[in-house]
């Protein structure tokens, strides 16, 4: 498999803190990579600049042939909204709506006409065992079920990488394990590689392969599979 | 208790930067309502203090006036205006040695000689002063003090003129000031006004300080759940945060009387509807003042323990009663309808009245206001709640003021008292100004300037002419001499008095203006008929002026002094002059009547000007000024209107839009607020590819749903209450269209609030909100 | 543990007695159960044998001979194989890697890297778990869930130790790396 992601050389600091010191990650297609690391040993940083949604201070990243530190705002906000999905630990779905149109979102700001984008997400949230809480706001469903509900926001977009903060990180096990085998098991389906960045050893073990991030360097431990 | 109070007023003074910068911000907030309250306390004051100088200085009246003696003088208006601003200028000649001097004055100035107010003296010394110098060719003896001026901008003078004559001043005097009493005389319409003006200026004011005291609420409130999971019961943090909202409060009182103090320092450079305060007038009636002090925190606490009602402070944090009851609309339309019941209680309003009950009109218009205020809450929930669909930034927007529409209604509250009360006061203006905008019959092509003098000598019209004419900028110029003539002999049967006529003396281009002359020569004599209208009809005329008939020229009593109507005196119809009167009665050449003949004739003339000429009417007021210092001059106008009310109009719309601007930063307050609470959000938002115009058009919809229902309402309480005012006073509704410049500003102030939150919510986009560390 | 691995990492600073020997391993490693000098001895003339060791030279005295003994180039890579290669996951095992990041310390090889290459194996482990878990039954899940589980506590103690790696070497007067 080839190269679908690739950070080459990228350095980040925030003021005169490096939270990431000459980096480098390739992530192939459909493959489901885990970032760990202890906390604040730059494993956001790198998702962020991987996702393109900080620029690195040096480095290059390449999606699909394209340079990401490179792009226009716009142009990797089009970018993000089109070919990557996140998932977060929490306080990303928007209180007002409901989960339904929450996981919408995605797809309407991409153009697709409300209806449309709602049943698409009606279909991702029955597949994530979440179609109960559609109508409903995120205030109403339980942690795990709003875990679920972002999972499918994220992957209703049909992503070609998903992007993944400590998606279980406010669950307890049994939701953690539920959100990572449905989030694994989508994903495999989609062929969308995830970078999942985790503190937690049973959620990592649920990748391919893992990288350690210490002090803002990447410990790629078992090279290629 | 009053630990608990103690507690929370400490909490408002520490709690590190944020808590600090959300005191300060509530102080602020609250101080410039305050200062606002406070300024509004001082008017009586301010209008007393002006009352009782001004009263203080007038000529003490007489009917006859004073009797000459050592401690009397001769006084005669010399009043003028200089670029439009008012002069108020008195020429005095003392009898004796022991004539008074005016208020404010030490000592009466020597003969030619003046005493000027501070401002006056400014500009005199100042070269746009130059023109007005001229006009006033006395030498400055010294400035009037404030106790002789009503306010710090006055332009007054007084001078001594020697050449002040008992036929010549106005009148004989003995001292200053009259002693009637207290008379204002403000009509009921202008109580009206002031009334219905106060009510829409402070209760914004009111809801504007209201929101101040809850600046950072929801942060306090998660504060508040820190208590409780420490051990404080919910009627302890009831208790801790209406400390913390009355220690607020508190600062802010100290903060507006601080602010008071500093903008009473500027009263004298600030003038509106041609007042203008000393600082010493600008002190707050100390019962007004006490009841600011009361109910600035008492309204802080009232507003804190409402906002407490809606949610539950658990100790893990604070709840929303999500699924609380929709509002009830009865009892807000209920206080609608009071206030519309009330207003009419006092029966009508006749504008020549000075007096009439108060209480009905400003109480109604308080409920009206109120009520339209409290219905927005009712009205945002009812439509926001049955909107759907649209595109995701409305979506959003719609969705967030589903959840809680409370917050923006409250904001919005002072938008739509302020809005609606602007809209009934100016369809009140509008009403009134149509009454007072009405064509004048004069004609300003023919003339711009008009000018009178009530005793002319008999050769003024020529020197009047030449005057003029030399002045720059006039490019003709007109003036007669005119008297009153009668029927020689007592009245005949049926007559109460002789029947008179006017008898007009002009050379002939001035006698044109008056009367459709087929020709004219030196020496020719005129009747001008008016057919009725302005003068009397043909008949009454043809009793006194015609061809061949004796009239006298002396008043009944004098001894006759008879003049013949030539018997060639051509009839022609009276054209009327450039003030609008159609002129009547004989006109005359010079040569036709010697002048000096006339009893007390007046002295009228016209002046043209240039209108590419700078200053061309100062330049022709000098020159009236030449001839005699007590000329009246007036500016011809087509339209006549009442400056005074238009300029009222204007403080009202700019009162408005100030106190809509205040309501306008607590709208940013509570969004840049909101948009910091969601910073995660936003950051979550961001990363999955949401454009920045997306949010920003959120931002936009949830400020703009609120204030254009707002609009709404205030548009229809406003018109609704203007008319209703309107019918108060017996007037048509003059332009149902008023309301679009405050829909304008309306507008206006929700870009303005979209637009500033737009960096804030730049800032709160960037991807650090996503950093969990 | 590897008590044989053990002594010749501690021979690789320097040639010792064993009595030092013994003394070094009871200081650093040997906290709750000291070790006998027969114990010693017999690993010793083992590691002797194998050519792993070499006797340095004899001291003569009173009491027992004082043999001195040095660490063998065959010893080096032998003690670098064993430090390198990854424990079989098993609960317990702490003292052994335990002994083999001091050792690394105390040698100046990368306790660092040790670690990483241990926590790989126990991932490594863990996926093929997670992967049993997955296509497994109730019973197939609950078996893995508790070996998952054990597995995680190890690997929470090698990053726990990772991030303490520069405090122990000051401990124990090596370097970390």
């Amino acid at each position: 498999m080839s190269a679908l992601l690739r950070a080459e050389g990228i350095g980040k600091a925030y003021g005169r803190t490096p939270a990431l010191v000459d980096a480098d990650l390739t992530v192939r297609a459909g493959e489901v990579v885990a970032v760990m690391g202890p906390s604040g040993s730059g494993k956001s940083t790198l998702l962020h600049c991987l996702a393109g949604i900080v620029r690195p201070d040096t480095g290059t990243v390449t999606y699909d042939g394209r340079d990401l530190t490179t792009m226009s705002d716009a142009a990797r906000s089009a970018l993000r909204r089109g070919d990557f999905g996140f998932v977060f630990q929490f306080g990303q779905l928007v209180p007002e709506l409901t989960c339904v149109e929450n996981v919408a979102l995605p797809l309407r700001l991409g153009g697709e006409r409300r209806r449309a984008a709602e049943r698409r997400a009606h279909e991702w949230l029955e597949r994530l065992e979440a179609a109960d809480a559609a109508g409903r706001r995120p205030g109403e469903v339980s942690g795990g079920q709003a875990q679920r509900v972002a999972v499918a926001r994220a992957l209703v977009t049909a992503p070609r990488v998903v992007f993944a903060d400590e998606p279980t990180g406010a669950l307890d096990s049994l939701n953690g394990e539920r959100v990572m085998r449905l989030l694994g098991e989508a994903a495999r389906d989609t062929g969308a590689a995830v970078v999942l960045v985790t503190h937690e050893p049973r959620v990592a073990a649920y990748s391919d392969r893992e990288v350690v991030v210490r002090d803002g360097r990447i410990r790629d431990l078992m090279g290629a599979p | 208790m009053i630990r608990d109070l103690l507690l929370g007023a400490r909490f408002a003074v520490t709690g590190g930067r944020p808590g600090w910068a959300r005191t300060v911000l509530t102080a602020l907030g609250v101080g410039f309502g305050v200062t606002l309250l406070l300024v509004a306390a001082s008017v009586p004051s301010i209008l007393e203090g002006r009352d009782t100088r001004h009263q203080a200085r007038d000529l003490t009246s007489g009917e006859s006036g004073a009797p000459r003696s050592d401690r009397s003088f001769l006084y005669a208006d010399a009043s003028t205006l200089f670029h439009d601003r008012p002069v108020r200028g008195l020429l005095l000649r003392p009898d004796g040695a022991h004539a008074p001097a005016p208020p404010g004055v030490a000592a009466l100035p020597g003969p030619g000689r003046m005493v000027v107010s501070p401002a006056l003296d400014r500009l005199l010394a100042s070269p746009e002063g130059a023109l007005l110098k001229e006009r006033l060719p006395y030498g400055i003896a010294g400035r009037i003090g404030d106790a002789g001026l009503v306010g710090p901008a006055e332009l007054v003078y007084y001078a001594h003129r020697a050449a002040l004559t008992d036929a010549t001043a106005d009148g004989r005097g003995a001292g200053f000031g009259h002693n009637v009493g207290v008379d204002r005389p403000s009509s009921a319409f202008l109580l009206l006004l002031i009334v219905v003006a106060c009510v829409v200026l402070l209760l914004p004011v009111l809801v504007f300080v209201a929101t101040a005291a809850r600046f950072g609420g929801e942060q306090r409130d998660r504060r508040l759940a820190a208590l409780r999971l420490v051990g404080a019961d919910i009627a302890m943090t009831r208790r801790i945060a209406a400390g913390e909202a009355l220690a607020g409060a508190l600062l802010g009182l100290l903060a507006g009387t601080g602010l008071f103090a500093l903008a009473r320092r500027f009263a004298g450079r600030v003038t509106v509807w041609d007042v203008n305060a000393f600082p010493a007038d600008v002190v707050p009636v100390p019962a007004l003042a006490a009841l600011v002090a009361v109910v600035v925190p008492l309204c802080a606490v009232v507003v804190t323990l409402a906002a407490l009602r809606a949610v539950v402070i658990e100790p893990l944090g604070v709840a929303r009663h999500t699924a609380s009851r929709p509002r009830r609309v009865w009892w807000r339309l209920l206080l609608v309808a009071a206030g519309l019941a009330l207003l009419p209680v006092g029966g009508p309003v006749a504008l020549a009245e000075t007096t009439w009950e108060m209480a009905p009109v400003a109480g109604g218009a308080l409920l009206v206001l109120t009520g339209v205020t409290t219905l927005l809450p009712w009205l945002i929930e009812t439509v926001v709640r049955r909107l759907r669909g649209g595109p995701v930034p409305w979506q959003l927007a719609v969705r967030r003021l589903q959840l809680s529409s409370g917050t923006a209604a409250r904001a919005v509250g002072g938008i739509v008292v302020a809005a609606a009360g602007a809209i009934a006061l100016q369809m009140l203006f509008g009403a009134v100004q149509s009454d007072f905008m009405r064509p004048t019959n004069m004609d300003s092509a023919r003339a711009q300037l008009s000018m009178r003098l009530d005793r002319g000598q008999p050769d003024a019209p020529r020197e009047v002419v030449r005057e003029l004419s030399a002045a720059r900028g006039v490019t003709g110029a007109a003036a007669t001499l005119e008297a009153s003539v009668r029927r020689p002999g007592p009245p005949r049967a049926g007559e109460d008095f002789a029947p008179t006529t006017s008898l007009t003396v002009a050379d002939c281009p001035s006698l044109r203006e008056l009367g459709r002359l087929p020709s004219c020569r030196d020496g020719d004599v005129f009747i001008a008929r008016s057919h009725g209208g302005d003068g009397p009809d043909d008949a009454y005329l043809a009793r006194t002026a015609r061809p061949g008939a004796l009239v006298d020229l002396r008043d009944e009593g004098e001894p006759p002094l008879l003049w013949r109507v030539p018997a060639d005196a051509r009839t022609v119809e009276g054209r009327p002059d450039p003030m609008g009167w159609t002129a009547f009665g004989i006109l005359a050449t010079p040569a036709a009547i010697d002048a000096g003949r006339l009893g007390a004739p007046a002295l009228t003339a016209w002046a043209r000007l240039d209108p590419a000429v700078p200053d061309a009417e100062e330049h022709a007021r000098n020159a009236a000024a030449r001839i005699s210092p007590t000329m009246r001059v007036d500016t011809v106008r087509n339209m006549e209107r009442d400056e005074r009310f238009t300029s009222v109009g204007r403080g009202v719309f700019a009162a408005a839009t100030l106190t809509m601007a205040l309501v306008a930063v607590s709208l940013l307050v509570s969004m840049v607020e909101q948009l910091r609470d969601r910073r995660r959000l936003l950051s979550t938002l961001v990363a999955f590819g949401t454009r920045r115009s997306t949010l920003a058009w959120s931002v936009l919809w949830q400020t703009a749903v609120p204030v254009a229902l707002g609009m709404v309402l205030a548009v229809a309480g406003g018109l609704g209450l203007g008319a209703l005012l309107l019918a108060l006073i017996g007037k048509q509704v003059a332009d149902w269209w008023v309301f679009w410049p405050v829909a304008g500003v309306g507008a206006g102030l929700v870009a303005a609030v979209t637009l500033l939150s737009l960096p804030p919510l730049w800032r709160l986009m960037r991807p650090d909100g996503l950093r969990t560390e | 543990m590897s008590i044989g691995h053990t002594l010749l990492g501690l021979l690789e600073s320097g040639p010792r007695h064993g009595y030092d020997l013994k003394r070094a391993f009871d200081e650093k490693f040997g906290h709750d159960r000291p070790l006998h000098y027969g114990q010693v001895y017999a690993t010793m003339s083992r590691l002797l044998r194998n050519g792993l060791v070499e006797v340095e030279g004899i001291e003569p005295g009173d009491g027992p001979e004082r043999k001195r003994y040095a660490i063998t180039e065959a010893g080096v890579t032998d003690v670098e194989g064993w430090l390198t290669r990854a424990e079989k996951p098993e609960p317990y095992l702490q003292s052994t890697l335990y002994t083999k990041i001091v050792l690394a310390l105390l040698t100046g090889r990368s306790a660092a890297e040790l670690l990483d290459t241990q926590r790989a194996e126990h991932l490594r482990l863990m996926r093929e778990l997670t992967r049993r878990k997955r296509d497994g039954d109730l019973a197939d899940q609950l078996i893995c869930d508790h070996a998952l589980f054990h597995l995680e506590a190890d690997l929470r103690w090698l990053e726990l130790t990772a991030a303490r790696l520069g405090q122990l070497a000051e401990a124990v007067g090596g370097t970390a790396r």
